[in-house]
């Protein structure tokens, strides 16, 4: 790919213009970030009086602490299913408005709008909706003999915050779905058809392959989401609760740090996922942006 | 091997929309027909019928003496070769070809001999382990065409599928399209808008227009005695002159110009009269002529194509690069390689029939 270069007469030129970003990216990212590492290498004591420098003595602590091995497990749950859950969904979602091409438009639009419903609103909502007191959900659900109580059971809560997290995902996946379908040329489905494959050998040996490109991006992209960008929900609806059985990594960061001010721990929580970020970004930028899928 | 008899077939959109209207065509067991016709003329609509990749709203279709129209195309025995291909990208050459074979259940070593057999008759042996994206324009299409092939399909159906290539490549595939038809003895029908393809490859071709056929013959049949206007103007190149005129008894009036027919008038009143570019010669001193004036010459290599009026009508004919040109010439014409047709409807009149029209394809040699 050729890119177009622009020279520059003057040396200074370049930075000038650049600085506007670089000193936000500096200010609002590098530094809190810095600040974090340096943290995370310290121990303040009980008062906030002094910070002793204690090497790595937070990140083994943290690796023995059961507490923190299960909010690891429960990410990890938490993570997987609301990439399957979303991604499952959208696909379905777009396959049925690839197949109706007059009304698709209008399917997409409401299809999109959750996205653009803020992270802790979606999460009020779905706790209205599974509110064990006046929920419609729990009410439907005890009509079937199951009693619902997010705030008792442990599998209830975190398959109301993997719900709402995913959920508003769905939105998102969809539109990358439907334009992955709509890259499949219409003459290889027909070719199928005509080579004897029905519906749904179709899909997966024709149609699915294709779009293996998309589906590998938004899975990172989903697992990202899932671990960073759930803060809202969690705390809209359990809290992490009960017993830390939806206290995930993200969340827990918060409860250590800005609620227990256990800042020395907290930080290197911030840290860990720092380096998950790290990773799941290389992957990304390796393995789809050279699109080894077919 | 199966005849294809398709039956007063209509297709109308959802909407209203009207694609085809009353086809109707028998097509013998081996036989090679060509759709051809414009764009939007239906001629690939009434080809997805046949395939069923459309539903057919009106009329039936037969393969064999079996009725289709509610048959899945899986079932109804027929290959089709698509204008882009259609290869399955993620697969290999060798997986293409079989994708279709496995679906049947087709078992292991049958699939093999299958593919290899189909590979060599098509030269693409050496290619069946690569994806379709490292093959070129060429070698896609042996490709499709070997899908085709391997499921040995009562017919074969061809939409456009030499458009996509460069037109050396297209001359050579046409050939080898014919070659392999030929030797399969598949009933084959192929759609195109390129009238020299459709001439070329055609035992009978099939002129649509607006979703009707208008004329179906042998490609010579329809060359030298076009069925309509439209016809005379689609096939041949350069298109047939069409030009208005009047009988006056035994002569024809064009413009300010007056010639004897010679016993071929067909009818009287105005008329369209068709003529052929190479049909039309520069006159003698002494012989009844169209008064020629040039407008521009095109050079063809064996021919020179002068483009003129007579009287205000557009003319073109086809001379010798030999004979020498001036602004005002004298062009003479054959009576009797005359077309009329009626001014209203566009139909050929009912008269003379070139000798040529009646001419029997030539036999391929095997």
């Amino acid at each position: 790919m050729q890119t177009k270069r622009t020279v520059f007469q003057s040396r200074v030129l370049p930075y000038f213009l650049l600085a506007p970003q670089l000193i936000i990216t500096l200010i609002f990212f590098v530094w809190p970030a810095a600040q974090a590492i340096w943290q995370s290498f310290l121990r303040q004591d009980p008062f906030g009086l002094k910070a002793t420098f204690v090497w790595f003595a937070n990140y083994t602590r943290l690796l023995d602490d059961p507490d923190y091995l299960n909010a690891l497990g429960a990410t990890f749950v938490f993570s997987v299913g609301v990439t399957v859950l979303s991604m499952g969904l959208s696909l379905m979602f777009a396959v049925a408005v690839n197949r109706v091409l007059r009304s698709g438009r209008f399917y997409t639009t409401l299809l999109v709008w959750p996205y653009a419903v803020a992270p802790a609103a979606a999460g009020l909502l779905w706790w209205f909706m599974f509110n064990p007191s006046v929920g419609i959900i729990p009410y439907l659900l005890s009509s079937f003999g199951y009693e619902w109580n997010h705030r008792l059971h442990t599998g209830d809560a975190m398959v109301l915050i993997i719900i709402a997290a995913a959920w508003k995902q769905i939105s998102y996946n969809f539109l990358f779905f439907v334009a992955g379908l709509q890259s499949v040329p219409q003459s290889l489905s027909e070719a199928a058809a005509i080579d004897g494959a029905g519906p749904f050998k179709r899909f997966w040996t024709v149609v699915f392959p294709l779009l293996s490109p998309t589906t590998f991006f938004l899975a990172v992209i989903n697992i990202t989401y899932a671990m960073f960008d759930t803060f809202g929900i969690v705390d809209a609806t359990t809290s992490g609760g009960p017993s830390q059985s939806t206290n995930i990594l993200v969340y827990k960061v918060y409860a250590d740090g800005f609620i227990g001010l256990n800042l020395g721990p907290s930080a290197a929580q911030s840290v860990i996922l720092m380096l998950i970020v790290v990773v799941l970004t290389v992957v990304q930028f390796r393995w789809i942006e050279r699109k080894v899928q077919y | 091997m199966a005849s294809i008899d398709v039956e007063s077939v209509g297709k109308v959109y959802t909407g209203g929309v009207r694609a085809v209207s009353d086809i109707r065509l028998n097509i013998a067991d081996g036989e090679f027909i060509v759709l051809v016709g414009p764009s939007g003329c239906g001629k690939s609509t009434l080809l997805r019928m046949i395939a069923g990749l459309e539903t057919i709203s009106e009329g039936e279709v037969k393969i064999g003496a079996r009725v289709v129209n509610e048959v899945e195309p899986a079932d109804r025995d027929i290959a089709m070769v698509f204008q882009n291909y259609a290869l399955y990208p993620h697969m290999t050459v060798y997986n293409n070809l079989a994708y279709g074979l496995k679906n049947r259940g087709t078992p292991k070593a049958e699939i093999d001999a299958r593919v290899a057999e189909a590979a060599r008759m098509l030269e693409i042996t050496q290619y069946l382990e690569r994806k379709p994206r490292a093959l070129s324009g060429g070698q896609r299409q042996r490709v499709a065409m070997g899908r085709a092939i391997v499921r040995k399909p009562a017919a074969f159906l061809f939409d456009e599928p030499l458009s996509n290539l460069d037109a050396k490549l297209r001359v050579s595939m046409r050939g080898e399209i014919k070659r392999l038809q030929r030797r399969l003895g598949t009933t084959s029908i192929y759609v195109t808008h390129d009238q020299l393809e459709a001439m070329t490859l055609a035992d009978r071709l099939v002129v649509l227009n607006g979703g009707r056929i208008e004329q179906i013959g042998a490609p010579l049949e329809v060359y030298h005695a076009p069925a309509s206007t439209f016809v005379a103007s689609f096939i041949g190149s350069p298109a047939m002159n069409l030009v208005k005129g009047e009988l006056h008894g035994d002569k024809l009036a064009i413009g300010p110009a007056m010639i004897a027919l010679n016993g071929f008038a067909p009818t009287s009143g105005a008329v369209t009269i068709g003529v052929r570019a190479e049909d039309l010669r520069i006159a003698r001193e002494d012989e009844e002529a169209l008064p020629f004036r040039l407008e521009y010459t095109e050079e063809l290599g064996a021919q020179r194509l002068i483009h003129g009026t007579v009287g205000d009508q557009q003319i073109t004919a086809a001379v010798s690069p030999e004979i020498a040109l001036s602004p005002d010439m004298r062009i003479a014409i054959d009576a009797k390689r005359l077309h009329f047709f009626s001014i209203d409807t566009g139909k050929r009149l009912p008269g003379n029939v070139p000798a040529e029209a009646k001419l029997a394809p030539a036999e391929p040699v095997l």
